[in-house]
């Protein structure tokens, strides 16, 4: 079993804490001129998303957690998982809604996602960072009110609602960032 | 292209050193305190199991030329005082290995002196005056027994509690431990953790924080005074703005005593897997012709210099800290 010690401790490192794997936020090193040192860790569970406080003795090892990111082609939804592709070796896997969580409202057919995998099972996807999906329901527009910078929601094809300018409407392809969750712009095909 | 080759301090940052290098040197100068320089290179290193020596020796296998960078240049300064040298000072690098962080660097630099014929309370608020001279803090210092410190932060008795009452007593604070910690069986490591991770953060940030009176189990190389109840080393620590910055001790003179605290650190390695480190022989002789009654003090310059500039890393105080030297 691969382990680390707490000298190789650094942001990033991925270790397994309380039985989950864990990502090291920050690393500091903390030690009375005559005394023992410590490691006082801040560390993200990779599955709950919680931030915790560590303190190690230094020198003690920590088993390091199989984790790695991957991009994977988002496939379909068969109703309770999501499918994903490794685009160069074809092979599949699954997402449950607890790794899929938020980006579910953005996954759509062959785009590529970043898959945080353990032991070879997603834990997290994150979607792209710009997604192009079609506007399914919004209201009608007012004609010529282009420059006021008002905004209505409107329903795109994932189910994900945004706010939009009053001149987009149903059928249109709108390109949106995924982490603010924002409209950027329109897509003409 | 690598840009490690600069420098991680300013040109204003390297300008406020050679300045506060030079106010040490004028305090010292107009109290007739000797500047010395002593080896940093020496045949014997430190056996104290907290600190982990830095060896060097010539790739060439000259083994006449192998030694251990000194930790700290206590022992040849306690070997110039055995000799007469009367009070002495120095600015000298030092070298602990596996010492890395926002707070520390595998090189730096001690200021370290020795005052002949005074107790450590006295040395005690002359760290108070030349550190008010460099940081000027809005209030006198306060000073805490470390008794004091744990029973006013923490409401534990230090000199008392338990191994379970410790680790107790850090759930309640809420500091989360790993699992080879919270088995930790040695009262004097849980002392640290708490000091370190529960008080220190407590310590008013308006003031010099003197804390003396430690654990005889923590004396290193100070007095212990046998007349107090319990027995507590003549040592005291300092901290401004939550940093620890000094370390001085009525100093231990007698060389039968520091040959069991010797022997002691080595079972403590043994016991913990780390390397014996042989006794240093010549301070062990300096000690038996005789150290005259002193008190010294190490105090970390770098640090010093991070407080004075309100600099929040080592490395900002450096010119090449070790990661690019």
């Amino acid at each position: 079993m691969a382990s680390y010690s707490t000298n190789e401790f650094r942001g990033g490192l991925k270790i397994m804490i309380d039985g989950d794997p864990c990502a090291i936020i920050e690393n500091e090193f903390v030690k009375p001129g005559k005394g023992q040192a410590f490691n006082r860790v801040k560390i993200r569970n990779l599955i709950t998303g919680r931030v915790i406080e560590r303190t190690f003795k230094s020198g003690e090892s920590v088993e390091a957690a199989d984790v790695m990111d991957t991009e994977m082609q988002y496939l379909y939804n068969d109703g309770e998982m999501w499918h994903f592709m490794h685009p160069e070796t074809y092979e599949q896997v699954a997402a449950d809604a607890a790794a899929v969580g938020e980006a579910a409202k953005w996954l759509k057919e062959q785009d590529m996602c970043t898959l945080t995998l353990w032991n070879d099972s997603p834990i997290s996807v994150v979607p792209p960072n710009h997604v192009t999906l079609t506007v399914t329901q919004t209201d009608p527009g007012v004609r010529g009110d282009t420059a006021s910078g008002a905004t209505k929601p409107a329903t795109l094809e994932t189910g994900a609602v945004v706010r939009v300018p009053l001149f987009v409407e149903e059928g249109e392809l709108i390109k949106v960032d995924t982490r603010s969750g924002e409209y950027v712009s329109r897509v003409k095909d | 292209m690598t840009t490690d080759w600069r420098p991680t301090a300013s040109p204003e940052m390297l300008r406020r050193r050679a300045e506060l290098l030079a106010q040490l040197r004028d305090f010292f100068r107009r109290r007739g305190v000797l500047e010395v320089d002593t080896p940093q290179l020496a045949h014997a290193g430190v056996s104290a199991p907290a600190l982990h020596n830095l060896r060097a020796g010539s790739p060439e296998g000259q083994q006449a030329e192998t030694g251990f960078l000194q930790t700290s240049p206590e022992y040849a300064m306690k070997r110039l005082l055995a000799a007469g040298s009367g009070d002495i000072y120095q600015l000298a690098h030092a070298f602990r290995a596996g010492e890395q962080g926002r707070r520390h660097n595998l090189e730096f630099m001690l200021l370290e002196w020795y005052r002949v014929g005074w107790d450590y309370r006295r040395l005690m608020d002359e760290v108070a005056e030349l550190l008010g001279m460099v940081l000027v803090p809005a209030r006198p210092p306060l000073v805490l027994s470390f008794a004091e410190a744990f029973r006013d932060y923490l409401d534990i008795d230090p000199f008392e509690a338990g191994v379970a009452e410790l680790r107790a007593a850090c759930e309640d604070a809420g500091l989360s431990v790993s699992a080879a910690m919270a088995a930790c069986a040695e009262r004097d490591t849980w002392l640290e953790l708490m000091l370190s991770s529960l008080v220190e953060p407590r310590l008013p940030d308006d003031r010099l924080v003197f804390v003396h009176a430690w654990p005889a189990s923590q004396a290193a190389l100070a007095r212990i005074d046998a007349d107090s109840t319990p027995p507590v080393a003549q040592r005291f620590e300092v901290y401004y703005r939550r940093m620890e910055l000094a370390n001085g001790y009525q100093e231990l003179t007698d060389a039968a005593e520091q040959r069991r605290r010797f022997l002691e650190d080595n079972r403590q390695r043994r016991a913990r897997g780390l390397p014996e480190v042989a006794p240093d022989e010549r301070l062990l002789a300096a000690l038996d012709a005789g150290l005259p009654p002193c008190s010294g003090v190490a105090l970390g310059v770098d640090r010093l210099l991070m407080l004075a500039s309100g600099a929040d890393s080592i490395e900002a105080v450096l010119p090449f800290p070790w990661p690019r030297a």
